[in-house]
């Protein structure tokens, strides 16, 4: 196949006003009135199931009683006190997956309490009117942490540690803390550089250093860190990528989702940014819903997602699929990558095969071919871990991953774990959350035995 | 089509639904607006004497308290008696009933507790052609501290003195309004009967403070930093008020005499329980405040919807139909014996009927059963008490139903068909005789 027009790849799609509406919250938060309507709807159940779907326990019936009663500041309070990082989680959970699936009002009328957004009024509540921070740091202990890794799992178990009294010090590789908060979530759910606000909200609590442009295993090791420190807490995440595996790989317009849009949320100027005017992303999980829903809204015009499997095996929850295609993206199921074609060192087409499941459940090709245009194709096949920073510290991994205790310890008696980078469980914010309080109280247990 | 028309005192009106003396009816504009609207009769605004008018606060006259989604349960007011000039009031009054001749025009009338007050406001109402009097005895706010309206509505021989004056210097019908801020409704009631009045109206408002404004601790409506009790209203107030009817509709020394019942009808529902209970007509004043005229018309509609659904051709058909079942805790059939039924496939599993009988009752009703979340009465710990029906939020869901055989899980006696109460019940020490 030879390409039939040059790729067309460039900034400026849009005017400067479509990029600011594009990028506004996608979510808008609840007027005032809009959450005291919502917080009547909820029935304070007992024993509430929504509260037992939050992966950090949240008292979901309290705090949107609190709503009710005219305090969501207090109502903030008791969510910080189960998730310090419950304004983001408001903004990035899955909710229709986790508490407002199980919230009975969903069974019983189809539509549930909307938690999300009543948490993020609590929240936003809360931090708008700068109220001293809610949580007072134990007197000092006079122990040391070092948590490697200024993302959600990072910071939770930061906080958990620094309000017990102890000392600690956060590495990150990058040159902002708050990882896939930061760099990872598409734009228009954390607008007005949220992610910053939450670290330096976090950071209140005092006894926090953060030290950032300092990667695990450039400018710090693990040796030095268990040998300098009391514990040690890993919140890495997976900083690599799948590949695609093909021939091309290398060429200008194949690009790592989580690249464009790590670049797209550290960019000044949106309009600068390149997009494609012909996209496809290979994936079916929420990289790559964000990849494609956000190159849309640069000024791409024809955007596929191409899945392997079905759409009930789509790790992306029907509610984010449904954003992507009422954002005018396609959606093509059981089609898998198998060439890309290349000209002048870029890419402008790739060759899908159709997909099927064989006798035994197992994937297969059916040998028939697919060849859609694409200026840019995105790879959001899965991240990866990598256990290279770790050399040399005999950690037990598990398909990469590190193994972790349920109080979250390794094998190693000095250091623990969470977040994306451990074994198990699934990769969310909320539950990198609850990864670090776990191992701050499990940290604090053992240092202070 | 059922028939809505009423005759109360010979007053007719197309339906029994009444504006009840308050803001709503203090001029023509409105009251016309009323009848345009399909209401059966007014009561218009209470008079005072001929003379300088009252004077109403300029600061906030109502407090409220609500349910979720803001929805008004209780209203609460400092407003007096009309404000308006007498002459006015009484051409206005002229006027309409003129122009409306096919509804209820009642004057609510509130003078000094002097023989010639009375002798003088009444012949000139009784010339508007209005079809009655309403004695305003109950107001509790203001009026009360100049020696008339509750403060006469609470003794009871004022109240049949002003009766007998007002029977004697005016042929119009004489309904007076009672308040319910007294011990025992009978004695108010008893005197209105004693002293000639033609009908009761019930109930006033409520003597209350709304809330407390916690900025600048002074209870709400505040006016200037202050504020004083007003008077309560509105579907909170609906409960006391009917028991107050049906007290007075079963007491043996004022049974039959005519009620106009008041308190917090909302819709035709409330308004049927009110007739039941032998109110002849229905006085609505917050739902109006609330929502406009226009809720008349669901009012009549579904009253109309509900009696042809039910073959009542009239009113007087139910009329009072509950008042024989209005009985006293000590005739109560103790050998009736429920058990709550939890509908399962209406049950949404939010669990408050589980945690309001375990915190607060009888520990009857499960949370789990084998590892799943279930909410099941057992019988064996149910005392019947309807307390979680009451917390459930779904309708119907939980139910009362009878146990008619075998016997009682919970105390593990036979079920008695016959009926036997606490009068000769072998606990009560008192008992009349004794048990088998």
């Amino acid at each position: 196949m030879t390409a039939t027009q040059p790729g067309d790849v460039r900034a400026h799609r849009l005017s400067s006003a479509d990029y600011a509406d594009n990028f506004s919250d996608i979510h808008p938060p609840l007027t005032p009135h809009e959450a005291l309507v919502e917080a009547d709807r909820c029935y304070f159940c007992y024993d509430a199931p929504c509260m037992t779907a939050c992966p950090t326990s949240i008292d979901i019936p309290m705090f949107i009683r609190k709503i009710q009663a005219g305090n969501p500041a207090g109502a903030a309070k008791t969510i910080f006190a189960q998730n310090i990082l419950g304004g983001m989680c408001a903004r990035v959970c899955p909710t229709e997956t986790l508490c407002e699936e199980v919230c009975v009002r969903e069974i019983a009328e189809g539509k549930p309490v909307k938690i999300g957004l009543l948490q993020r009024h609590a929240t936003d509540t809360f931090m708008e009117r700068e109220e001293p921070h809610p949580f007072v740091r134990a007197a000092p202990t006079g122990r040391r942490i070092a948590v490697v890794g200024a993302g959600p799992a990072g910071l939770s178990c930061a906080h958990r540690l620094a309000s017990h009294g102890h000392d600690v010090t956060v590495y990150d590789a990058r040159e902002k803390a708050g990882g896939l908060n930061e760099y990872g979530i598409a734009a228009y759910k954390t607008t007005n550089d949220f992610a910053q606000d939450e670290v330096e909200f976090i950071l209140q609590i005092g006894g926090i250093t953060i030290e950032t442009g300092k990667a695990l295993g450039r400018d710090v090791t693990l040796e030095r860190l268990t040998a300098e420190f009391d514990a040690v807490f890993l919140g890495l995440g997976l900083p690599g990528v799948n590949p695609l595996g093909l021939d091309g790989e290398t060429a200008r317009g194949v690009i790592d989702a989580v690249d464009f849009i790590a670049v797209l949320r550290q960019v000044e100027d949106l309009s600068a940014l390149e997009v494609g005017r012909r996209i496809v992303v290979i994936g079916g999980g929420m990289t790559a819903i964000d990849a494609a829903v956000q190159s849309k809204l640069l000024g791409a015009e024809e955007v596929t997602i191409a899945y392997r499997r079905g759409q009930e095996h789509m790790n992306a929850s029907l509610y984010e699929q449904e954003l992507a295609q009422t954002h005018g993206v396609v959606i093509r199921h059981w089609l898998a990558p198998k060439s890309l074609h290349v000209s002048d060192g870029a890419v402008f087409a790739i060759t899908l095969e159709k997909t099927t499941l064989d006798g035994d459940g197992k994937l297969a090709g059916t040998g028939e071919l697919v060849t859609l245009e694409a200026d840019q194709v995105f790879k959001a096949i899965g991240q990866t871990p990598d256990a290279g920073p770790l050399a040399g510290v005999p950690i037990e991994l598990e398909k990469g991953r590190i193994r972790v205790s349920a109080e979250r310890r390794t094998s190693h008696p000095k250091i623990w774990a969470g977040g994306d980078c451990v074994a198990g469980g699934d990769d969310l914010t909320v539950v990198s959350v609850e990864d670090g309080k776990i191992a701050a109280e499990s940290i604090h247990k053992a240092l202070m035995a | 089509m059922a028939d809505l028309s009423t005759n109360f005192l010979g007053i007719k009106s197309p339906n029994p639904f009444w504006l009840a003396s308050a803001p709503p009816t203090d001029k023509a504009y409105n009251v016309e607006r009323a009848f345009e609207a399909g209401w059966g009769g007014v009561v218009w605004k209470t008079l005072g004497e001929a003379g300088p008018p009252v004077v109403n606060v300029n600061g906030p006259r109502y407090g409220a308290i609500w349910g979720p989604d803001r929805r008004l349960l209780g209203l609460n007011n400092i407003e007096l008696i009309t404000d308006r000039d007498l002459e006015v009031n009484l051409r206005e009054i002229t006027d309409v009933k003129r122009r409306w001749p096919d509804r209820a025009m009642i004057v609510s009338i509130m003078v000094p507790c002097e023989e010639q007050s009375w002798k003088g406001i009444l012949p000139r109402v009784e010339d508007t052609g209005a079809d009655g009097i309403e004695l305003n005895f109950g107001c509790p706010h203001g009026m009360s501290e100049r020696g008339m309206g509750a403060a006469v509505g609470q003794v009871p021989e004022y109240i049949q003195m002003v009766a007998e004056w007002c029977k004697h210097y005016s042929k119009m019908p004489v309904i007076v309004k009672l308040t319910p801020n007294i011990t025992d409704i009978r004695y108010p009631a008893r005197a209105a009967k004693a002293g000639g009045a033609d009908a009761v109206s019930l109930i006033n408002t409520i003597s209350s403070i709304v809330s407390v404004d916690l900025d600048n601790f002074a209870p709400v409506p505040t006016i200037d930093g202050k504020g004083s009790h007003g008077g309560y209203c509105g579907p909170a107030v609906k409960p006391i008020a009917l028991n107050m009817v049906a007290e007075i509709a079963r007491d043996p020394a004022t049974r039959g005499l005519p009620i106009s019942g008041i308190g917090g009808i909302q819709t035709w529902r409330d308004a049927a329980e009110y007739i039941a209970l032998g109110c002849g007509t229905v006085q609505v004043c917050t739902a109006a405040m609330t929502y406009g005229f226009k809720i008349v018309q669901e009012m009549a509609q579904g009253l109309s919807d509900w009696m042809d659904e039910k073959g009542y051709a009239t009113i007087a058909d139910f009329q009072g139909r509950a008042v024989p079942n209005v009985t006293d805790w000590q005739y109560l059939n103790l050998n009736y014996i429920t058990k709550a039924r939890i509908d399962q496939d209406l049950c949404i599993k939010c669990g408050r009927c589980h945690i309001a009988c375990e915190d607060t009752s009888h520990q009857a009703i499960t949370a789990m059963v084998d590892g799943v979340r279930h909410f099941e009465v057992m019988d064996d710990e149910c005392v019947g008490c309807n307390l979680c029906v009451n917390v459930c939020p779904v309708d119907d869901c939980i139910t009362m139903v009878e146990m008619t055989q075998g016997s009682d899980p919970r105390t593990g006696r036979p079920i008695d068909p016959a009926y036997a109460n606490w009068t000769t019940h072998p606990n009560n020490p008192m008992a009349k005789q004794a048990a088998e």
